[in-house]
């Protein structure tokens, strides 16, 4: 049994209508892409399955369970964190407020000290206020502070978009750490190389559908369909 | 003793003390304001009313049940607070996704509704609250004389403003609370309950206003109307400190009190008015207030 489950969903931005049955699964412990164009409802998928987006139907199972009549806190609570594109930091809150906020809903989380050893900039920075940091510092501490929750299962929107490219190893280590800890990760990436690197299959969305799954062992395979997908 | 332009220092401190308490009930009045806008981006007019009742709970307290002012002090704040949570819950609830404009005509209408109660059973006349033994007489300064009453009520409002200020800046419920205004969606996608904090922060915030009414009702007389007098004048300064500011609505509460009460030494004519003159030249200024950020 696949720990995501999602069928047939749709969801509506006010009266648009964003996504048209999105169907894919998640297997525990792999890393899982969402790729697409700009549009195709890659994010809106996320924020679907982390209850952000209030108005929708069909089916997510997450270990079994329907969450698609829960609330956003409801589904945090059960073990999903999701780390938004624009970042979601917080200004009125310093980097260590920022940091301490997601409560823990699970055992097993990050301790700060180890999301520290993950992000060494961070510890220099407690008392900054969140939005001071640098845009990779940023994406660190949106990404390291949902660690702390003990949430196993990640959605992480576009993580390495705008970053320089030290940065963006950097997060793909993270990454790979992370899986190799036991996490689940659902990713959107505009960075087909970077997704290419650190995860296990990829989904390709069109006009909020997925429309083809590729593993990405046989990413050198179907690179000629995939690239027809995305427009590169 | 010194003069300051023909002034004697007896009218001039005496006038400054009347200012600073003005300034306590305008800080805890636009604090609970500030908070509240913050969090649910409802201008609450129905704020003064609120204080009325906090003043009407003291007042019904010790006449109808016999307890005295200091149980008031936390129980009117208590009964208004728990008032402020049926609004919320009941009411406020069912017009977060329409435009503000429909917050406040429901809490101005729920103002009008209050004190329209209050004159109907109570009267437009005033109601003496006696002072409590304890806050009867006071201490010679020697440049003034300080009533016990007074000192009190000063004393309370920085005691309850700070503290509110402290709670939200520097504990994790505050970091929440925080957290909840700026970006309540992904706020309540962390697992945290923005709903209850909604609803706890109105309570609060009216509850804030209650204390104010209890704090009033001796030194002011009670009556329905003593809220809507009031009410104008902090939403004035509510303006000038910047609307949602925690500790700009503490700091413009006092100092305009403060300002309103040498106006009323200097050029007692303008006094009257002078907030008002401030809030027009702070808007030209500034139009986010003195301590707002310009969205």
């Amino acid at each position: 049994m696949p720990l995501l489950a999602v069928k047939e969903l749709e969801a509506w931005y006010g009266e648009s209508h964003v996504l048209h049955g999105v169907t894919f699964d998640v297997p525990s412990g792999e890393v899982v892409t969402l790729l697409g164009r700009n549009g195709a409802g890659k994010s809106t998928t996320l924020k679907a399955i982390i209850g952000i987006m209030r108005r929708r139907k069909g089916s997510i199972r997450f270990s079994g369970k329907e969450t698609i009549g829960l609330s956003a806190r409801a589904i945090a609570r059960s073990g999903i964190a999701f780390c938004p594109e624009d970042r979601g930091i917080y200004s009125s809150l310093n980097v260590e407020e920022n940091l301490r906020l997601p409560p823990v809903v699970q055992d097993g989380g990050l301790s700060v000290d180890e999301i520290f050893d993950m992000f060494p900039n961070l510890r220099e920075r407690l008392k900054s206020p969140g939005t001071k940091l640098s845009g990779g510092e940023q994406q660190m501490l949106a990404i390291g502070r949902i660690l702390r929750t003990g949430a196993k299962f990640l959605l992480l929107d576009e993580p390495t978009e705008g970053l320089a490219p030290v940065i963006v190893q950097q997060i793909g280590r993270t990454i790979k750490e992370l899986k190799a800890r036991g996490f689940t990760i659902v990713l959107v990436e505009q960075n087909f190389h970077f997704a290419s690197t650190v995860a296990d299959r990829h989904y390709v969305m069109e006009h909020g559908r997925v429309v083809d799954m590729v593993p990405n062992a046989d990413l050198a395979a179907s690179a000629a369909k995939l690239s027809r997908y995305l427009g590169v | 003793m010194f003069d300051l332009l023909g002034i004697p220092p007896q009218v001039l401190f005496s006038q400054l003390l009347l200012g600073l308490i003005n300034g306590a009930f305008y800080a805890m009045l636009s604090l609970g304001l500030a908070v509240i806008f913050g969090l649910l981006n409802i201008v609450n007019f129905a704020h003064g009313a609120l204080y009325m009742m906090g003043a009407f709970g003291a007042w019904m307290l010790l006449n109808y049940l016999g307890i005295g002012y200091w149980w008031a002090l936390l129980l009117s704040p208590l009964m208004v607070g728990l008032f402020g949570v049926l609004i919320e819950r009941l009411l406020l609830r069912w017009l977060y996704d329409l435009d503000h404009l429909y917050g406040m005509i429901l809490t101005f209408g729920l103002a009008l509704v209050i004190t329209g109660l209050f004159r109907n059973f109570y009267g437009a006349t005033g109601m003496p609250y006696t002072l409590p033994p304890l806050l009867t007489g006071g201490h010679n300064l020697g440049f003034m004389f300080l009533p016990n009453s007074r000192a009190f009520v000063i004393a309370s409002s920085l005691i309850v403003c700070l503290s509110t200020w402290f709670v939200i800046e520097r504990t994790r419920l505050g970091s929440y609370l925080r957290a909840a205004t700026e970006n309540p969606a992904l706020t309540e996608a962390f697992g945290i309950n923005v709903s209850l904090l909604v609803t706890m922060t109105y309570g609060f915030g009216v509850a804030l206003a209650g204390f104010a009414g209890v704090l009033a009702a001796p030194i002011y007389s009670v009556n329905p109307t003593m809220g809507s007098d009031l009410i104008i004048v902090v939403f004035a300064v509510v303006v000038i400190g910047g609307m949602g500011s925690i500790l700009g609505s503490i700091i413009t509460g006092f100092s305009l009190g403060i300002v309103e009460g040498l106006t009323k030494v200097f050029w007692p004519e303008a006094s009257a008015t002078v907030i008002f003159v401030i809030m027009a030249i702070v808007l030209m200024a500034k139009p986010a207030g003195l301590f707002g950020r310009s969205s």
